[in-house]
């Protein structure tokens, strides 16, 4: 059995959650989503995604899926993980007062499940006001403090200036997170999904990612090995206005590679045992900074390269 | 025609005729109390002596429990206090990890099919300082899972085998709840309740299979008859079909020899969709069996350290506990409550959730100003003058979990919550000064249902080791009496139809060999129990 990413939807009432599912479910481009729901509340799927509901399991377009777990989320994982079912990506929407960190230990145990990242949705209109209240204040700082990529959300609801003195407090207190920002969702589920270890190296440059931003991507995939170092060097050049990269690159002896590049910071591990096929990389920058023709290029011209002098290697005497 | 029975003494806690010697009941209620001249005025009638030597109380009222004390009983009993069973017999309690072993190796002496699975329930590894491990159990037997549940059903200690079967014994655990041995594998104790999910089949723990157990639940009325309770809360409750249907089935039978009151606990659908499912269920109630009521959870419980505390919080310094329900939601699911008339029980253990449910209650109230509503906080073992103020001010009942002073009160002296706040938890005295109607409980299964018991820890607050924990809050026989029935049937909106001995009522009964207002306070949880009647019919505690 190959073990499953799993993502945590973390965040309080009214932060985004629900919103941000649906953004992810309508871009799942063939990644068979399975998302499971905590919270009280009707069921949080967009009507037009739903295709059929059958009990407790909703069945929506794409071939992904949802049901809601109750208080018992170890129980309905076990139940989804051993139906036999083709699951891509596990996505849980905690409860708006859950702590995410002992629910990712808890996964940890779990057979068939690979624990990706803590995602936490801060409401940008509420969160510090939240943040300071008396009663729930511990618990979103608990949440925010472990998350792997803060989200704040409904930017375009309040000033420009808010927006960017609220970023800068989440930067304070949410360490090692990177901080994103959305309106009803609108980020790209790469961004969020992307398939590379947990501990990231932060992005600094991030935090000024502002109301109204809309982000561009590039899917790449070649058939073709390339220098994984160099290439993951050249994706740092600055002028190409990239977020953030990732993916799997083939050397030339066909092993893979995990590469993730953000900002001026790369990594590059052996990619995990389950994963196998051809180079892909998926680039994701920021609309108006992004030089797509440029990054393009660059992708081709270094599958292309390794290519070519492999080829002159090879050539006999 | 009716039938007179002649008691010793009947206490009615009926202040109008506090005790009499005779009562006339007549279809299931209560015709007349009072001498025998009196009741015959009512006409022909048959005098029935089977009471004459015993002392009637109206039948007690266990205002928070839970059904599955009943399936518990299908495990080993391990635990540290002497326990009766649903057949009578008294399981004497265990005072050590190595007594514990030696039960589980008599008990599975018995099994025959060695894959079968070996678990025991109500250990308690405060009391005994030491943890079972994983190879304590293998001694024991390694082709068989074994699990041994902790009294606060949150931690459970495993075997080789268990762990096997559940993918757990392995090197690369990393986990708060999971002690490694020297081995570099699972030490054998697991704490949390999802933690212990993937090795709940393979020990033969089903919760959703146990609220629905036919077994359990009449086992757990033959505890109520053994201990005088002819009403019991079943109290968070999921109430899946299976489960209503067989609450509906079992109860319709004459010969069912209690009422339940069963509350479905909130969550994983809407408050909306919650007060319309209840209201719905309601239509189902007879006289054994209610149904139309919540119950709300707000936080975890002080010995787990997931309770809500207000500063300065745990007294060794634990972070504080865990909220299970966002205030928006509790204000919500109140106010839904109080416009549809569903009466809401909600379980506040720290101090902290129950200011948060009192601000909730309060932003609803005001929003609805109904009046008599009944809302009950539950367990509100920190509670203060202050909070139960408010609760008077509010409208609010209490039910306070007493025997927490008895069996873990010289934990909360010594480890949890200190000697002041120790003193002052579960402050009945504090309740009734403030004019809150108050009722007393046991949670069963996490202490045993036994109301006089209860009784008796709200009397005397002696605790284990027999330190008198907060002498201030010990409240008077009479009192801890009106707790355990009328104070207990308040809550459930019961009180015109049982709780007392008067006419109209129903002709429910504590049979009782002792006289609880005359025995030694100090032994009112030994004052026997012969059995109880229900609605008129007798169930004798020997023939249950």
């Amino acid at each position: 059995m190959t073990a499953v990413p799993t993502t945590l939807i973390s965040g309080y009432l009214g932060a985004g959650k629900t919103t941000l599912v649906n953004s992810l479910l309508r871009q799942s481009a063939g990644r068979r989503l399975a998302v499971l729901v905590n919270d009280f509340g009707t069921l949080p799927i967009d009507a037009d995604l739903i295709e059929a509901q059958d009990g407790n399991l909703v069945n929506i377009s794409g071939g992904c899926i949802c049901c809601s777990y109750g208080d018992d989320l170890t129980a309905a994982l076990l139940e989804m993980t051993q139906s036999g079912r083709a699951i891509d990506h596990f996505l849980i929407e905690t409860s708006g007062v859950a702590l995410p960190k002992p629910i990712t230990q808890t996964l940890m145990l779990l057979p068939g499940i690979l624990v990706n990242g803590i995602v936490t949705l801060a409401d940008a209109q509420r969160v510090r006001e939240c943040a300071g209240d008396k009663y729930m204040g511990d618990t979103i700082h608990g949440q925010l403090a472990v998350a792997d990529i803060v989200i704040l959300s409904k930017v375009d609801l309040v000033p420009d200036q808010e927006a960017a003195d609220t970023i800068g407090w989440l930067v304070g207190i949410s360490p090692r997170a990177q901080v994103l920002s959305s309106e009803r969702g609108d980020l790209p589920a790469e961004a969020i999904l992307g398939e590379a270890s947990v501990d990231e190296p932060r992005s600094d440059f991030m935090r000024f990612v502002r109301h109204g931003t809309r982000y561009e991507t590039i899917n790449f995939e070649s058939e073709h090995p390339a220098d994984v170092g160099a290439l993951a060097d050249a994706l740092t050049a600055r002028a190409l206005g990239l977020l953030r990269a990732k993916g799997f690159v083939k050397a030339p002896d066909g092993k893979l590679s995990a590469v993730h590049v953000v900002g001026d910071q790369r990594t590059i591990e052996p990619a995990p045992p389950w994963v196998s096929g051809a180079s892909r990389l998926v680039c994701i920058g920021l609309a108006k900074k992004f030089d797509k023709t440029a990054v393009q290029a660059l992708l081709e011209r270094h599958f292309h390269t390794l290519t070519a002098h492999d080829r002159r290697e090879n050539q006999p005497g | 025609m009716f039938t007179i029975y002649e008691a010793r003494k009947i206490i009615t806690m009926n202040e109008n005729r506090p005790v009499a010697t005779h009562v006339a009941v007549k279809d299931g209620h209560i015709l007349g109390v009072g001498t025998l001249e009196e009741l015959a005025g009512w006409g022909e009638h048959s005098l029935d002596k089977t009471f004459q030597g015993k002392v009637l109380m109206p039948g007690l009222v266990e205002g928070h429990s839970h059904i599955t004390e009943g399936a518990q009983w299908r495990f080993i009993y391990v635990g540290y206090y002497d326990r009766l069973d649903p057949n009578g017999k008294l399981w004497t309690g265990l005072k050590s990890a190595k007594a514990v072993l030696e039960r589980l190796k008599t008990e599975e002496a018995k099994l025959e099919d060695p894959a079968q699975p070996l678990t025991a329930w109500a250990y308690d590894g405060i009391f005994l300082k030491d943890s079972i491990t994983r190879k304590d159990l293998d001694a024991i037997s390694t082709t068989r899972p074994i699990g041994v549940l902790h009294i606060s059903g949150h931690v459970v200690y495993v075997n080789s085998k268990a762990l096997e079967l559940a993918g757990m014994l392995r090197k690369d655990i990393d986990h708060p709840g999971i002690a490694m041995d020297d081995e570099g594998l699972p030490a054998g104790e697991i704490k949390g309740l999802d933690v212990a999910v993937p090795l709940n089949v393979h020990i033969g723990l089903n919760r959703l299979e146990m609220v629905a157990s036919e077994k359990g639940l009449r086992d757990f009325s033959r505890l109520c008859v053994r201990h005088g309770v002819t009403t019991a809360g079943d109290f968070a409750n999921p109430l899946p079909k299976p489960a209503v249907d067989m609450l509906v089935r079992v109860t319709a039978e004459d010969s069912f020899p209690a009422r339940i009151v069963s509350l479905r606990i909130a969550r994983d659908i809407t408050p909306t969709e919650i007060i319309e499912r209840v209201t719905e269920l309601k239509t189902l109630s007879t006289d054994r069996l209610r149904f139309g009521k919540v119950k709300i959870v707000t936080d975890g419980a002080i010995s787990a350290y997931s309770a809500r505390m207000k500063w300065p919080g745990y007294f060794n310094g634990e972070p504080n506990g865990l909220w299970y329900m966002a205030p928006e939601r509790l204000r919500e699911f109140f106010e839904r409550a109080l416009e549809a008339g569903v009466q809401v029980h909600c379980h506040t253990n720290g101090d902290e959730a129950t200011d948060l449910a009192l601000d909730m209650f309060e932003l609803a109230l005001r929003k609805h100003p109904i009046p008599d509503h009944r809302f009950t906080l539950h367990h509100c073992q920190l509670a203060n003058t202050a909070q139960f103020k408010r609760m008077k001010a509010l409208g609010l009942c209490v039910n306070l979990f007493t025997n927490h002073v008895h069996y873990w009160g010289d934990q909360h002296y010594e480890i949890t919550v200190g000697p002041e706040r120790a003193e002052r938890m579960n402050a009945t005295a504090s309740a009734l000064a403030a004019g809150v109607p108050m009722a007393i409980h046991s949670d069963a299964p996490v202490t045993p249902i036994k109301p006089l018991f209860t009784a008796w820890v709200a009397v005397n607050r002696l605790t284990e080791s027999g330190r008198v924990l907060g002498e201030a809050q010990r409240i008077s026989v009479q009192e801890a009496l009106h707790a355990i029935t009328l104070g207990a049937a308040y809550t459930f909106g019961m009180d015109d139809e049982i709780g007392s001995i008067e006419a109209g009522k129903f002709a429910d009964f504590a049979v009782l060999e002792d006289d609880p207002t005359e025995i030694d306070p100090l032994k009112l949880k030994d004052v026997r129990v012969w059995g109880t009647v229900l609605k008129g019919r007798v169930f004798p505690a020997a023939a249950v």
